[in-house]
Order: C-alpha cells, then structure tokens, then sequence
C-alpha cells in the first residue's frame, strides 16, 4: 500500500525535481513529512509569495519546471501573487496547495480557501484532487501542460484525505493524452515561405524580440539569424540578453519606459517581425500606428497572442526554435546598409546623458559599470519600479540572464527569484538589483539566504521615496507626493548584518563600484545599499 | 453581430468555471450559454451565443481553445446550423381569454403546459426570431415570467 503523500512526492522524483520552495502547514504535513524522507531539498522561504517567486527564478535560470508548495488558505493565498506573477511572464511552475478535508470542503472550516476557484483566470490549468489514485496522472499532465506550448503555471490542490488515503500501488504514466492540448510547434511551411518573401521584399527589417526567444531556448538561432541578415534588434523586457547589449544590430529595449532608439526604429520600419512577443501596452504603446506603415511577421507557439493587440501580416504559430531554424536555412537577404546607418545616428542623437548628483551614486552608469563586471553568463534579477528601468537600459549582458517581473510588475520579485537563480545555477553571479521600496517588500528572504548559505549579491538602490510613483507624481499629479515617501528607511546595512550578511552603504559611483569588485569576489552573500538622489529620473 | 459557437469540453467538475471565468476576464460579452451532455458520456457541449465583431469572435475562438478541457471549437456561420431555444411563458389569462391565447398558441407551435384560474403557461422550443413574434403576441395579454435554457445549435448536414 501506498499513501497520497508517497505518491505525490514519488511523481516529484519521477519528474526529475531536486529543488522545491514551500511553507509549511497543517494540510500540507503528510506530503512534507514524505518528502523530509527524500533527497528533494525543500528550502524553507519566509512567506509563501515568495516561494513562487523563487520557483520562478529557479524555473527560469534551469530551464526547467519550478515547483512551489504551501498549505491550504492563507499559505495559498498568499502565493496568489507569485502564481500570477509567472502566468502573466509564461514562467512554467507547479504550484502545490494542501486542502482541507474533502468531507468538510464548501463547510468554511479553519483555513479553508477555493484555491481553484480563486486562481482561475491566472493559471493555466488546475486540478482540485479528489481521488488518490488519480494523483499519478495529474502530476505528469501538470508538468506537461506547465512545459510545454506557452508555459505557465499549474496549481494542484490536494485535500489532506487524499494525501494520506492509500491505494495498491504507484505507476507513473508513460504518456498524458490530453485531447485538447496539442500546441502547434513547427511552424506551417506555407507562412514560413510566405516570410521569408517578405522579409526579402523590405527595406527597413526590425526583429521585435520577447521573452518568447528565451523561453524556447532560441537564442544561438536568433543570433545566428541576425548576423546572417544584419536584421537590426528591438526586445521588450523580456526579451532583455537575447542579444549581447553592445552588440552593434541591438538597439534596445522599446516601450514607454524604453530607449527611444528603440521605438523610433519600430515606427519607421517597414516590416516588424514580432518573435515571442506579446506586444504588452508598454512594449508598444500605440500598435495602430505602427502598423499604418509596417508589414508584420508575428511568430509565436500562442496563437492567441497573434492579432490580440497588433494586426498581423503573417502569423506563424509554432515553436521559436523550429521556426528560426527553418527561416535560418532559406533565408537570403542582407539588411540595407542605409537603414542600419541611420539606426546608428538615431543611437548616438538620442544617447542619454545621466545627471549626476554630488553625494550620492547614479544608478544608471553604475548599473553598466556593475553588470559590465559580473560573469558573462551572470544572472541580474531586477526588480520593479525605476530600479528596473535603470537595470533594463543599462545592464550590460554578453550571455548572461534578466529575470524581472515584466508583465505584472511585482514588487518584491527579486530577491526571491535571485534565491531560485542562484540555487539552479550555483556557479554563476546572481545579482538582485532593487529599490528601498521593493526591497522591503521581501526582504525577510535574507534568512533564506543566510539559512541556506546562498552567495546571492543584493543591490538596494535607497532613494527612500517610492521612485517610478514618486515621478508619475511629478509629472501628472503637481508633485503632491501621496504616501510615495519612505520616511522611516531601515538602516539596511545593520538589517542585512543582524542576519549575519555582509553590508555596506555607498554614496558615490566609485564608491560603490570599489564596493561592487569587493563583493562580487567574494563567495558570501552581500547587500551593497546605494544612496540615491530621490530626483534621478527612471530613463 | 451575434455569433453562435459549439464547444466540445470534457465533461468533468469545474469546466463551466473555467470558462466562465474566461469571459468574465476577457470582457467577453454573451448572450447565452447552454450546456449539456452529448452522445459520449464523457463529452459535454457548451453553444454560447455571442456579441461582437469578427475581433472579438477570433479572440474568443482562441482564447476558448487555450482552455485545457476545451477540445474543440467551432462558430457556425449564417446557415450552416440549425438552433433551437426552449422557454417556458407564463401569460395572464382569465377564463374568457383562453381560446385567444390557446390560438396564438397553436398558431406558432406552442404547446400548453399548464393552466391555472388567471394564468396560463406555454412551452416553446423554436429560434429566437420566433421566440420574438410569441411574446409580441403575448404581451397585451401581461406576460407574467419567462424561462429562457439559452440557444442550442446543430450543424446542418450536406444536402449533396
């Protein structure tokens, strides 16, 4: 005989998961209890939020399925953010929830919260188990239906019952055989034909580069494709290190918080071709404008994300990889010199110069100085608000990772989702990069980072306002700063020491740079807190 | 423009939430949504009956399909499916006004269900259009409540 927990924590080893990030609770204790048997390391986070974010960042840095477990109510709840979070970035996770007795379910008993029902419209697919012996298949279609098509993340709440019911034995399907679920990844041959005609017939090419590239792991193709044809590079913020930053065929970041390069090439191209991207409201502020005079390839493996917000010539709907390679071996065409020229002036004209206040540190050139220093694949894990801006323009990544909450703009992710980063990838830099504001939000994960030992770099830019709200105040709202100042700032440096993490305040760029060599050198973790004028603008 | 599509679902608890919560999130606006078991036990077939133009009606098409238990959609174009609606009409109805009300029935292939001593109610299962005309006809008589299931729909085979 065999128990629900065994099993769940059976299907967890069948999947090849080593790692996962949880917070206990009474429903959860028979699953907890198996896995304590197990080499599954489960690290303790300090709020269940956070314990998504961290399988997200782990997901994202491994290339693999995050998994996150809590307990019933309040424990699931609380992971509501860090599950949406990931849904609206396509980050595959399984997110596990313990339940209440499935007798008692619908009877509001203590800690009982319709998970399922709550998640709904942020997850991919969910699962309410109600039958033990149906774990087995419903763990292997969550980590399908999490990994694959346009990944996400899938909840699967399991009545305290159902864990600790036993059944005869354990088998692990071989297959799933959802008869709804069969995403489209080759690409039709017919568009593919028809896009390569039209990227052969323009004259100002422009690829808009997603997240969608690096989720597919199409990266060397992408860059293959661009050296091959001098098609000059957009990303969103999430498509950030698909290309190396100084890499003379990448242009920037677009969008309303973009580089105005960027977007000035997207509305004077005549051909955008769309690759893993969204086209999100702050990639493209004003899609109808852009295609008043631009033809659009839009390459996705959502077909519901083609023609959601911008008209589309030709929709390829496939699988980044497989669609790049094919245009990879037909593909004969040169960019024109001319458009590459004036890309060129348009990135000198609009080449920002930072204003530099006496006595503190500008974010800006220091983000380029700091990610100039860190590993070539170094992850930087941004976290949301100006210092995202500043990271997003500025960070400089050869082969290195973004990791930021792009689509719904959490704060807090950082810091978590470095723990997650650096735990998948423990050889390579992790930094977290966040303001006063975000850095507070999570901040009680510097005893994950301690517990666990994790050499995790923490950047807190502390300008002890609330800074992309701050400005929003400047400009629209006559600077009536409301509940945008951080009166009370912690002394962050004796915080991060009272966790026994080594910390210290910069107030110049070379300050902080000396600082940043030190500590990236180091093999313990560091907080490296940044004075920053309130007034330094995001771009 | 309405537009009416055919949803095979699999047929198991919290199907109907998963797509209800679809429209709600995607302000998606319906008219009506019938559901019920098709000829394999395990399959269930959702007709929503839609508003909205060729946008929203692809939007709606593909988001539907990004739902795990959603096997297969298909929205029908004018004259390609034949659609039933069923409704139950209860009319205020003294006793010297039941023949008027038993003609109109009859007239438009109602069927009597109930009578009482001031009402009287009607079953009627046809299209929408005609559903129209019966209440046109009924309303000076003071209609008192009407039940509406919702559209179903069924494709038109071949006459080839």
């Amino acid at each position: 005989m065999i128990s629900g927990a065994e099993i769940m924590v059976k299907c967890l080893q069948q999947e090849g998961v080593t790692t996962l990030f949880g917070y206990p609770g009474a429903v959860i204790c028979p699953f907890f209890d198996y896995l304590y048997k197990t080499d599954i390391k489960a690290v303790l986070v300090r709020q269940e939020q956070n314990a998504a974010h961290s399988a997200s960042g782990y997901a994202r840095a491994k290339s693999t399925v995050g998994v996150c477990v809590a307990t019933s109510g309040p424990g699931a709840l609380n992971m509501i953010t860090g599950i949406a979070t990931a849904y609206m970035d396509s980050i595959p996770l399984v997110c596990i929830t313990g339940q209440v007795r499935s007798d008692v379910l619908g009877r509001d008993v203590f800690q009982e919260a319709d998970i399922t029902g709550a998640c709904e419209s942020f997850v991919k697919h969910s699962y309410l188990v109600k039958d033990t012996a149906q774990l087995p298949r419903i763990f292997k279609e969550a980590f399908h239906i999490a990994s694959t098509g346009r990944p996400g993340p899938v909840l699967i709440d399991v009545p305290v019952d159902v864990q600790t019911a036993e059944i005869e034995e354990f088998v692990y399907p071989e297959k799933v055989n959802i008869i709804g679920y069969k995403p489209s990844v080759h690409g039709h041959p017919m568009q593919i034909k028809r896009a390569l005609e039209m990227i052969s017939q323009s004259k100002r090419p422009v690829i808009c580069a997603g997240g969608g590239v690096l989720t597919s792991g199409a990266k060397p193709k992408l860059r293959e494709f661009v050296s091959k044809t001098g098609i000059p590079v957009v990303s969103t913020m999430m498509g950030i290190g698909v290309m190396p930053s100084d890499d003379p065929l990448y242009v920037g970041m677009l969008g309303s918080h973009g580089k105005k390069e960027a977007n000035i090439t997207v509305h004077n191209a005549d051909l955008v071709i769309l690759c893993g991207a969204r086209v999100g409201d702050r990639a493209v502020a004003s899609p109808d404008q852009v295609v008043e005079h631009a033809n659009v390839i839009h390459i996705d493996i959502d077909p519901a994300e083609i023609g959601k917000n911008m008209k589309t010539s030709i929709p390829i709907v496939g699988d980044m990889k497989n669609v790049l390679t094919k245009l990879l071996a037909d593909v004969d065409y040169t960019a024109p010199a001319e458009w590459l020229e004036q890309i060129n002036n348009w990135k000198s004209e609009y080449a920002a110069v930072p204003q530099v206040f006496e006595g503190y540190v500008e974010p800006k050139s220091f983000i380029a100085k700091l990610s100039g220093m860190m590993h070539p694949k170094a992850i930087m894990c941004a976290d949301v608000g100006q210092n995202q801006i500043w990271c997003a323009n500025n960070c400089r990544l050869r082969d290195g990772r973004f990791f930021t909450s792009g689509g719904m703009g959490t704060m807090g992710y950082s810091v978590p989702a470095a723990v997650g980063a650096k735990l998948a990838r423990p050889s390579r830099d992790v930094v977290a990069v966040c303001g006063d504001g975000s850095f507070q939000m999570s901040l009680n994960e510097l005893a994950t980072i301690a517990t666990e030992g994790l050499n995790v770099k923490i950047i807190v830019m502390r300008n002890t306002v609330l800074g992309m709200v701050h400005e929003l105040q400047d400009v629209h709202y006559g600077s009536r700063y409301a509940i945008t100042e951080l009166s009370t700032v912690p002394d962050f440096v004796k915080l991060a020491e009272s966790y026994g993490i080594d910390a210290a305040m910069a107030d110049s760029n070379e300050q902080a740079e000396r600082l940043a060599k030190e500590m990236l050198k180091s093999d313990k973790p560091f907080v490296l807190v940044c004075n920053v004028h309130p007034k330094t603008s995001s771009r | 423009m309405k537009y009416t599509l055919s949803v095979l679902v699999e047929n198991h608890a919290g199907v109907l939430s998963k797509v209800s919560s679809l429209f709600a999130r995607r302000a998606f606006n319906i008219d009506s949504l019938a559901v019920g078991i098709t000829e394999d036990p395990n399959i269930s077939r959702m007709t929503i009956v839609a508003d909205g133009d060729e946008y929203v009606v692809e939007q709606l098409e593909k988001q539907l399909n990004k739902v795990i238990p959603v096997i297969k959609v298909r929205t029908y174009r004018e004259g390609e499916y034949i659609s039933r609606e069923l409704s139950l009409i209860k009319v205020n109805c003294p006793a010297k006004q039941r023949l008027d009300i038993m003609k109109i029935s009859e007239l438009m292939g109602a069927k009597i269900v109930d009578v009482s001593v001031s009402t009287i109610t009607l079953q009627f299962a046809d299209t929408q259009e005609r559903f129209e005309t019966l209440c046109d006809l009924l309303r000076p008589y003071g209609i008192r409540e009407i039940v509406r299931t919702g559209t179903v729909a069924i494709e038109k085979e071949s006459r080839k």
